[in-house]
């Protein structure tokens, strides 16, 4: 039980044991500890700002979302206006087309009744001629009359 | 089993394999069986902690890593919050008090007789299996301690300054001569102190661990000598039962106290060492 060497070698040892804690096991640890800390700090960090990327991202697609969606109607808008323009000057031009061809339809009648107005003329002048001829019993020399029947056509 | 009944029984256990150095000096003698139990101790904690330090990992850690890292942050909490100063040794150091001094205690869980029986078997005959048990094993490392506390002392102070403390402190005076009176009552203070710190500090792991070694050996001394044929009796049957619940509660009780008393060591260790740095008197 009395103290005797065994108290220097302890001392000797256990400076050793601490020696080697500190060299080769505590920094190692520890430091495995702290860059695991810090990993997780990174982690969670960039974890956050992915969260607000991704909050400026879907912000930004709204936006470009909104922008189609009101050129889109300024499109539709402007086509329907070109129909309209369309549709309206069809009918302008049909509604033209329209006189136009009544126009032409009514010279053509007028045309007609003025051709037969002289058809009949000529064939009551022939009628004239054959009534004379059958009246005056001989032949009315046409050319000698040709004036006289003139005017009665004229006439008729 | 033993020749001397109870008391030679405990004598046994009490008396370390010594081995002297030098013929008839009780100083140049060493206790065999405290350095080999030290060194196995500090063999397991080394070797466990290094392996785990080689295959060290940032990522998910391993269970023994885990295990390891527990420990640690532990004993790095406890110095940060006593120890405010810049080192590279007091960290380590309290680590390497706290679970060796365990491992050194733990020896004490092992069955009193089952180390030195197995020691008998192969012819050694005198074995003490707690190193703890042993004053020059607490003292050693105690009087480490206190060495590294003179050395900040005078390293982190300057001589004059730890002069200055050693002279001028607790008893505190402005006046030049009532300083000089105050001198001479600091310094027994202070050698008184000095002093009492590293025998404190060791006397108490052993006086711990000696009395709960005791303890056990008590609680063996119950079936000491007992033949069979005893054990079989009434009396027999009824005094192993009681040494069976009586070696169950201690032995839990004294996993308390191997702990605690590892974790004292340590904090006192650091302590002692904050102050050594500690310049502001």
């Amino acid at each position: 039980m009395s103290i005797n060497f065994t108290l220097i070698i302890q001392m000797l040892v256990f400076l050793v044991v601490v020696l080697i804690t500190m060299k080769y096991i505590w920094p190692v640890i520890l430091g495995a500890m702290e860059e695991r800390e810090k990993q997780i700090a990174d982690g969670l960090a960039a974890s956050d700002e992915a969260e607000i990327a991704l909050k400026k991202a879907q912000a930004e697609a709204e936006e470009i979302l909104n922008e189609a969606r009101t050129d889109a109607g300024e499109v539709r808008e402007g086509a329907n206006k070109m129909a309209t323009k369309i549709k309206d000057q069809a009918k302008a031009d049909a509604i033209a087309e329209k006189e136009r061809q009544m126009a032409a339809a009514v010279a053509e009648i007028e045309q007609e009744a003025n051709r037969a107005k002289e058809d009949l003329r000529k064939q009551v002048s022939t009628l004239a001629l054959a009534g004379a001829e059958k009246l005056l019993n001989k032949e009315v020399d046409s050319k000698v009359h040709a004036d006289l029947l003139d005017d009665l056509v004229k006439e008729i | 089993m033993s020749a001397g009944g109870i008391g030679g029984y405990i004598e046994h256990h009490l008396k370390n394999n010594t081995l002297e150095l030098v013929e008839g000096s009780t100083f140049w003698t060493v206790n065999i069986d405290s350095v080999i139990y030290t060194l196995i101790t500090a063999v397991v904690f080394l070797g466990f902690f290094g392996y785990v330090a080689k295959n060290v990992k940032s990522g998910v850690p391993s269970k023994a890593q885990n295990f390891i890292e527990l420990i640690i942050n532990f004993v790095n909490e406890q110095v940060n919050d006593l120890f405010h100063y810049k080192s590279k040794v007091v960290a380590p150091l309290a680590l390497s008090i706290f679970v060796w001094v365990f491992l050194m205690n733990f020896m004490d869980m092992i069955p009193v007789d089952l180390l030195p029986w197995v020691g008998s078997q192969a012819g050694i005959h005198q074995m003490r299996v707690v190193p703890s048990t042993d004053l020059n094993i607490t003292f050693g490392m105690s009087f480490a301690v206190i060495l590294l506390v003179m050395y900040y002392n005078f390293t982190k102070k300057g001589p004059t300054g730890y002069f200055k403390e050693y002279f001028g402190h607790p008893f505190e005076a402005s006046n030049p001569v009532a300083k000089i009176g105050l001198a001479l009552p600091n310094m027994l203070l202070n050698t008184v102190e000095t002093i009492a710190k590293p025998v404190s500090l060791g006397l108490r792991l052993f006086g711990n661990l000696y009395a709960g070694e005791l303890i056990f050996m008590l609680i063996a001394v119950f079936t000491l000598g007992y033949g069979l044929e005893q054990l079989m009796s009434f009396g027999g049957i009824v005094m192993m039962i009681a040494q069976f619940l009586l070696g169950l509660m201690w032995a839990l009780f004294h996993i308390l106290i191997i702990t605690l008393q590892a974790f004292i060591f340590m904090m006192l260790s650091v302590v002692y060492l904050a102050q050594s740095h500690d310049t502001g008197h």
